[in-house]
């Protein structure tokens, strides 16, 4: 079965159906080319299918392949086009899986555009029918075609000497209650976070345009906020204000009105599309703008272990697409995230060159040719007490947002924004000295709540909250390379 | 003051010391032994150095039973002629020192006048600063440490450095050590006009020329090093050429010896390809014959010439 | 008020045995540290007056420590800090800046507000202190 059973010469172009396997969607000798563009499937066969035809086939239905053969195929140079699955292997320890490798040609694809590679790639197979499910795990992008991208409108470097801020994760906050709050009342949350020692705050996914609070009151409210945060604290400040609107109209609109105001950076939705953030990318680069992703929904397609799209795949969109910050997860939150399986996220964020990594769920090694880094933010679910491990697990470069670790502190907002920076840049001082800090993390935090009785209140409140339960996506790899079938 | 040396500050258990566990455990055995693998002869110099590390492993222990608080002066003087192995010797000072943890890094910045002091009104300061900032937590080795005093020339900036540095000497003694070298006779000059200095150096260490002897037997080192060698005619030109050397003008000892090496091994590669339909074995390409070192232009002008 | 830029503004005032470790952490990443004083702490003052350029090469912390108690020596009533920079491919900028010296008494910032169309507002920030001529600010030297 390792051999290509391509049917070549005239017989390929007989009218009628033949395998996909049989039409060159199955090259197992196939060497990927330095410029192909490689996916990784988890293909899940509806029973009695063979798994290469299966794979063959999502090869052919991604590329050039309909459900028969057509003549026309034979005015263009079509063995260039087709797809070529060249590797499939059994999913370790996952009956009825497999990974399909398929590499495309570079010509199969529009420069620059996340739209026109993800309609190819995930455009019309995952509701074929000889598959019960489907899943894209990784993607192999070549530099040829990474160049053709923008990157991240600010990047890690870039933003840090913006903000003026540098050796410490960032802070944040999720305004709550997520809905409901009046453009004051909204503002007054700001200020109290800014002022208490966050470098940012945040609207929510859903906090766009509502009878309770239209935009600009927001906008106007937020601003208020930030600059009189920033004068009594001598710090840069911001808040990410969402333009996620219905149209792009909107969306300009609201990016421009955020700009005239003096905010350092907006805010959108992965909701939006990828041609939408592709669009504010190239306004924030345009316009000297911050551009923070929230990555609302991408939970229905990236949770599932069996059928969907990985988020790592999300993420590497989205540093091509040119968003500036993305939720990536925080491993000891509330939301979804395996370590390891997180850990490569943060990688492809903020490395210029990822090493093949199995047990991060990196596929493929993937250079990304100096496009700026994607500050990855930790959100959900976190609080002081966790700062050594947060450190430990999420580095350096990242937003750490406290919502309800800052908004709920029992002695007020300011309060619990002061517990936190006091925190971060204790367990900072710890770590630069060289202390084992993962391991004295709670007592770097009980000594630094000496002199700042706000952290105190934090630690004791949030003592113990943990979130500790059994993840849906962790990555599926043996020690050594399983065998091809 | 006297409680800090007091004995009844240091209970009995903490008194007990395993010297053999503390030798063994700084590691400074091992440089000992490397000092004597890789530097022939030099015997009073190496006694000196065992000496002063046995000095700093007992000063460490006083330390550590709270005999002592003072760090003590640590600064040295290398005097001998060129090639003598002095700056070798201050490389392994420098990890015996950073092993005892009488210096933080233990890395060695080497520099002559040229580095300290400046051409003009304004620029010795920083320039000196700079050194001392680099060699900060390891040793400052000054070469023909001398040249930094020019009594004769009243406006000379060698003294703005020379304060400079006795200041750090002085009031840094935890932060770095300070080596001066050069010949003999200079630098006992050198302290004579500069007592400041002469107070400062806790240790003087002379390095005597090598013998004959020794320097064909560094010669043969080298040789080894390189996977080279003398066969038994080319090793007795050789120490025809060592005494021939000697008695001419700058000499330099194992520089010289080194020099020396490298013209032969090109007079050596010469020969050999003079003649390209040869086979070679690996033996020839390795050995060294008299008539490559008997080129020497030392044999033809006798005392007098260089080569 | 506490101007509260820099690595560790929330801490109370790093001791020089603090000073030092953090130094010889940056020293130990390869990094060259600089120092820089001001009298105008304004946020977006990017460019501090440096002392000196930065040290590149250094091993030990000692060595920045010396040229720090220089610069207190003659701008003690100033704010003084230590940046970190990495040259390496990918960063080239600072990666650590903390604050290593303020003045006795920080009066803060005044916020001005200026009223333009619909409601919106231009905002401007100053530190009172600039309201005096640059070297007589925080008391003067």
């Amino acid at each position: 079965m390792n051999q290509s059973i391509t049917v070549r010469g005239k017989d390929r172009y007989k009218s009628g159906v033949m395998e996909y396997k049989k039409m060159g969607y199955w090259e197992p000798d196939y060497e990927p080319k330095d410029t192909d563009v490689i996916a990784l499937f988890r293909v899940t066969p509806q029973d009695g299918v063979d798994p290469i035809e299966a794979a063959a086939a999502v090869a052919g239905e991604s590329s050039t392949a309909t459900w028969t053969v057509v003549w026309t195929d034979r005015l263009t140079a079509a063995e260039k086009y087709r797809a070529k699955c060249y590797r499939v292997d059994p999913v370790p320890n996952s009956p009825g899986q497999y990974f399909a490798y398929i590499a495309y040609d570079l010509d199969l694809f529009e420069p620059g555009s996340i739209a026109n590679l993800s309609a190819s790639i995930i455009g019309n197979v995952f509701g074929f029918k000889p598959l019960k499910a489907l899943r894209l795990e990784d993607m192999r992008l070549p530099v040829a075609y990474v160049k053709t991208f923008q990157g991240p409108a600010t990047g890690i470097v870039v933003e840090r000497e913006r903000m003026d801020k540098f050796g410490r994760p960032l802070l944040g906050a999720t305004v709550k209650p997520k809905l409901g709050l009046s453009g004051r009342n909204y503002g007054r949350v700001v200020y109290e976070a800014l002022k208490g020692g966050l470098d940012f705050t945040k609207d929510d996914e859903n906090i766009n345009s509502q009878p309770f609070m239209h935009w600009r009151d927001r906008f106007l409210y937020c601003m208020e906020a930030v600059n009189k945060a920033q004068a009594a604290s001598g710090e840069i400040k911001g808040t990410y204000l969402n333009v996620t609107a219905a149209t792009m109209e909107d969306m300009y609109e609201r990016a421009e009105f955020a700009k005239e105001l003096g905010s350092v950076i907006v805010m959108i939705d992965l909701v939006i599309g990828y041609t939408a953030i592709q669009s504010m990318a190239k306004w924030a680069r345009k316009n000297d703008m911050i551009l923070h992703l929230h990555r609302a929904g991408h939970s229905t397609y990236t949770r599932q272990r069996s059928h969907g799209v990985s988020f790592r795949v999300i993420a590497k969109w989205m540093r091509l697409a040119g968003v500036d910050h993305i939720h990536a997860g925080t491993v000891v939150g509330k939301l979804e995230g395996d370590p390891k399986t997180t850990k490569g996220y943060y990688d492809i964020c903020r490395e210029d060159y990822n090493p093949t990594n199995l047990e991060h769920g990196l596929f493929f090694d993937q250079h990304w040719a100096s496009l700026n880094k994607l500050m990855p933010v930790a959100s959900g679910g976190i609080h002081a007490g966790q700062m050594h491990q947060l450190l430990d697990l999420l580095g350096e470069d990242v937003v750490l947002q406290f919502g309800g670790g800052t908004i709920g502190h029992p002695m007020g907002i300011a309060a619990g924004a002061t517990a936190n920076r006091v925190a971060l840049e204790a367990m900072i001082l710890a770590r630069n000295e060289g202390r084992d800090y993962v391991n004295e993390g709670p007592e770097i935090l009980a000594k630094a709540a000496q002199n700042c009785t706000p952290l105190k209140a934090a630690l004791d409140t949030w003592k113990d909250v943990t979130f500790n339960y059994e993840s849906t996506d962790t990555p599926d790899y043996a020690p050594t390379a399983s065998v091809s079938m | 003051m006297t409680e800090q040396v007091a004995p009844d500050t240091v209970t009995a258990a903490e008194a007990a010391v395993d010297l053999r566990k503390e030798f063994a455990e700084v590691g400074i055995g091992e440089v000992l032994d490397q000092l004597d693998r890789e530097l022939i002869g030099l015997k009073p110099v190496k006694t000196r150095i065992r000496e002063i590390a046995s000095l700093l492993l007992i000063e460490r222990l006083r330390k550590r039973m709270g005999l002592t608080t003072e760090t003590p002066t640590l600064h040295m003087s290398f005097t001998g002629n060129p090639g003598t192995g002095k700056t070798t010797v201050a490389l392994r000072m420098a990890s015996i020192l950073h092993k005892l943890g009488f210096v933080r890094r233990g890395h060695v910045v080497s520099v002559t006048r040229d580095e300290l002091v400046g051409q003009y009104i304004g620029h010795t300061a920083p320039k000196t600063k700079e050194v001392l900032k680099k060699a900060m937590g390891g040793v400052l080795f000054i070469d023909e440490a001398y040249y930094l005093y020019r009594p004769e020339n009243e406006r000379d900036y060698g003294q703005e450095a020379i304060e400079i540095l006795l200041q750090v000497m002085e009031n840094q003694r935890d932060d770095l050590v300070v080596i001066l070298a050069g010949y003999g006779d200079r630098m006992d000059r050198f302290f004579q006009s500069n007592p400041g200095f002469r107070s400062r150096i806790a240790h003087h260490i002379d390095f005597p020329d090598y013998n004959d002897d020794e320097l064909l037997a560094i010669a043969e080192l080298m040789l080894h090093d390189m996977n080279y060698k003398f066969d038994a005619a080319a090793r007795s030109a050789f120490e025809r050429y060592i005494a021939i050397r000697k008695a001419q003008p700058l000499f330099s000892n194992a520089r010289s010896v080194r020099n020396a090496l490298d013209r032969i091994r090109l007079r050596q590669a010469n020969r050999l390809v003079s003649d390209l339909d040869r086979v070679l074995s690996a033996d020839d390409i390795m050995t060294l014959d008299a008539a490559d070192v008997l080129a020497s232009r030392v044999f033809e002008k006798g005392p007098g010439g260089a080569g | 008020m506490r101007m509260t830029q820099g690595c560790f503004s929330y801490l109370p005032d790093l001791t020089d045995e603090q000073i030092t470790k953090q130094i010889q952490y940056a020293l130990s990443k390869g990094w060259a540290v600089n120092i820089e004083f001001t009298d105008d702490p304004h946020p977006r003052n990017t460019y501090w007056e440096m002392w000196g350029v930065p040290m590149f090469d250094l091993q030990d912390a000692a060595g920045v420590m010396m040229e720090l108690n220089e610069c207190r020596k003659v701008y003690g009533d100033r704010y003084i800090r230590l940046s970190a920079f990495d040259s390496s491919h990918g960063w080239e900028s600072l990666r650590l800046s903390f604050i290593v010296n303020r003045p006795k008494d920080e009066p803060g910032f005044r916020l001005g507000r200026q009223e333009i169309g619909g409601r919106s507002i231009r905002y401007t920030t100053a530190s009172y202190a600039v309201d005096r001529p640059e070297g007589d600010r925080y008391g003067g030297s």
